[in-house]
């Protein structure tokens, strides 16, 4: 399938094989995301969900002993092309983890230091740094939480509060794309709901990819799904791609059948 | 089917309690031990901190006094002319030229009085523990041995001694001069290894693949860290003292007063401790370093961290307890050193205070070091006493590394 550069995708990966030494983790896998939906991948646990993830904003690279062939485009431009710099990439592709992970410093500098980091400049009538993080504050749902303690560590926060304070900091630095790795589970069912709902929220201005153990939540909030599993090496493989609901209520593979009713994986 | 066994536990509660109860005995003497040690090397050097001595006077300084004013209170005019009386003329002379006489306080003159004149003298020292449970041999002894001598109890720790310089006179012998030179080869210690411990920390933790090179040279640090210290002085002597000499001993600097030595000046010896501290301070900052959490480095390049953000923001400022505390822990030790300064060539008996970094030193290890080889018993009571000043410093600086370490933990 060649690159398509067609805007309605924010990023087209492109028969992707991804290794960590020898092994490979992600094998041949060709996806492209859609602008401004959410797209959840699933699958079960070790079949390079995160990894896949990870690659498209060249986190991956932080390992080690991974290095990836193929090439995944973004805004017209293959991103593990030498001439391009992870850190403008991870700039315009931020990322929630798995684990809430706030800097410990105040809530305020959790927000503000990406964007200052970033060159924020506040010049010819741009807000200034008090007005966008209260700005993002209020786009992660966080504003009224915290508006009165934002000299505050962010590690004093409750778990959910840090997630959404983490999403806060990755829309800060005005990313086109949100990677969100599992963001929701280390939390409970309550906090998980304010997420997802933040999360549709979030879906009107940026796209999102997640990562999720949790089916519900991928048929809750996502748009489209793409299933991956293990090919017989243990390397991940893409097995389905396509609508939420049509993956949910008709798949059209065997195996996605049978992760989704639970009979595997 | 299922298998009918029999049980297959025996009932060896007892035997278990009683292993423990061994073990914990065993555990606790070690400990045990331990301590009593410790205790007896204090003891030992309070015992010979404090006690009584035996001082004797050339002249009775009662006689000294002037129509019934006593010595304390006579004016500077009278106080010279006892001087000029009780000692030769060039001595007198001499000390006029040193700082003239006429022009000194009072105090100033009867000090001088009375270590020209009345000369006092130690003939004999008692340990604590005599003075304190034997007080009664002591008078005796005193009586016998010394019916002059004036019987006093001292702390030789004292204003004189923590203020004055070396001497050959137990009475005016302090630890001026070798206070000096401790604080100025640490602080030089400090700042050269400091900055370059960290900073190889850093490349070898954040910057540095996972090569073999990398690894032989990590191997190389922690095996760097084991090395005895005298091979250090051989080292420093090598390298700082002889090849460096111009360097070391501040000739091409300018600087050649008779206090320079050859290169055996703190310079050479900050530069040798900072060596030897280096791969301690290293290791330990490594340490600190490899013990932020990884989710945080994550965090900051994810949002568009360039290495050297990501660790100057967030892994120096988890480090830094850990970075601060380790480096205490190897500045004490550097303070501790002897061997590779005696191998360097530390002075040992200067009067003057060093007052660059190409003067002559002597560091207090050293001091102790020259005082326990001397003779006199006095000297034992000196040393004794130095190695509680070198103690105090050490243990305040502990103090800060703990102080340290429980401010900045969560």
């Amino acid at each position: 399938m060649p690159i398509s550069n067609n805007f309605r995708y924010a990023i087209e990966s492109q028969n992707i094989n991804i290794y960590y030494g020898d092994f490979r983790a992600v094998k041949d896998i060709t996806l492209r995301i859609r602008q401004n939906k959410i797209t959840a991948i699933i699958g079960p646990s070790g079949c390079g969900k995160s990894t896949l993830l990870r690659s498209f904003n060249r986190m991956n690279e932080l390992v080690p002993s991974s290095h990836i062939d193929g090439e995944i485009h973004f805004m017209g431009r293959n991103i593990y092309s030498p001439d391009v710099d992870p850190v403008e990439i991870r700039r315009s592709i931020g990322m929630v983890f798995q684990k809430p992970n706030p800097f410990p410093k105040s809530i305020f500098e959790n927000v503000a230091w990406g964007a200052r980091i970033n060159g924020f400049t506040s010049d010819f009538g741009r807000p200034n740094m008090d007005v966008w993080v209260e700005h993002c504050l209020k786009r992660a749902a966080l504003w009224d939480e915290v508006k009165d303690k934002l000299d505050q560590s962010g590690l004093s926060l409750s778990g959910g509060q840090q997630q959404r304070l983490c999403i806060a900091r990755a829309i800060a630095i005005q990313p086109q794309i949100i990677l969100m790795d599992e963001p929701a589970s280390a939390l409970d069912p309550i906090a998980t709901l304010k997420i997802e709902e933040l999360m549709r929220e979030l879906a009107e201005e940026y796209t999102i990819i997640v990562v999720t153990h949790n089916m519900q939540q991928a048929a809750r909030v996502s748009d489209f799904t793409a299933f991956l599993t293990m090919d017989t090496d243990r390397s991940g493989i893409l097995v389905e791609y396509g609508e939420t609901n049509q993956i949910f209520t008709n798949p059209h593979d065997d195996r996605t059948e049978g992760y989704i009713t639970g009979r595997f994986g | 089917m299922r298998l009918t066994l029999p049980p297959l536990f025996v009932i060896n509660l007892k035997r278990r309690h009683l292993l423990e109860r061994i073990w914990r005995v065993v555990f606790r003497s070690s400990t045990v031990i331990g301590i009593i040690f410790l205790s007896l090397l204090l003891y030992n050097i309070t015992n010979q901190s404090f006690g009584y001595v035996a001082e004797e006077t050339k002249i009775d300084p009662d006689s000294l006094s002037v129509n019934g004013v006593p010595l304390k209170q006579l004016t500077v005019l009278e106080l010279r002319d006892i001087l000029a009386k009780n000692i030769s003329s060039g001595r007198l002379r001499q000390l006029d030229r040193e700082n003239p006489l006429l022009k000194m306080s009072n105090t100033e003159i009867y000090n001088l009085v009375w270590a020209e004149v009345v000369k006092p003298e130690i003939k004999a020292s008692w340990s604590l523990y005599d003075s304190v449970f034997n007080k009664k041999k002591v008078f005796m002894e005193v009586a016998i041995k010394f019916p002059k001598a004036e019987l006093k109890f001292i702390s030789w720790i004292n204003p004189v001694f923590l203020s004055s310089s070396q001497s050959s006179d137990p009475l005016k012998a302090g630890i001026r001069t070798a206070i000096l030179g401790t604080l100025w080869t640490v602080f030089l210690t400090l700042i050269i290894a400091f900055p370059l411990g960290v900073g190889a920390a850093i490349y070898l933790e954040e910057y540095a693949d996972d090569n073999r090179i990398n690894r032989i040279i990590q191997t190389n640090i922690n095996n760097l860290a084991g090395v005895p210290s005298i091979i250090y002085g051989m080292l420093g002597l090598a390298i700082f003292v002889r090849a460096l000499e111009p360097i070391t001993s501040g000739t091409i600097f300018g600087f050649s007063t008779p206090q320079s030595a050859n290169g055996r000046t703190i310079l050479s010896a900050g530069l040798t401790l900072a060596v030897l501290v280096l791969p301690l301070i290293i290791i330990n900052a490594q340490e600190a370093i490899r013990s932020v959490s990884n989710s945080i480095r994550q965090a900051s390049y994810g949002i568009g961290a360039t290495k050297w953000q990501t660790v100057w923001s967030h892994v120096l400022p988890g480090a830094i307890p850990g970075i601060l505390t380790g480096s205490i822990l190897a500045i004490s030790r550097a303070i501790g050193e002897t061997a590779p300064l005696v191998v360097i060539g530390a002075a040992t008996y200067i009067t003057f205070d060093p007052n660059n970094i190409f003067s002559k030193f002597t560091s207090l290890p050293i001091q102790i070091y020259q005082w326990t080889a001397r003779p006199q018993a006095e000297f034992r009571n000196l040393a004794a006493a130095a190695i509680l000043v070198l103690l105090a410093i050490l243990l305040s600086l502990n103090g800060v590394a703990i102080y340290f370490r429980n401010r900045y933990r969560k």
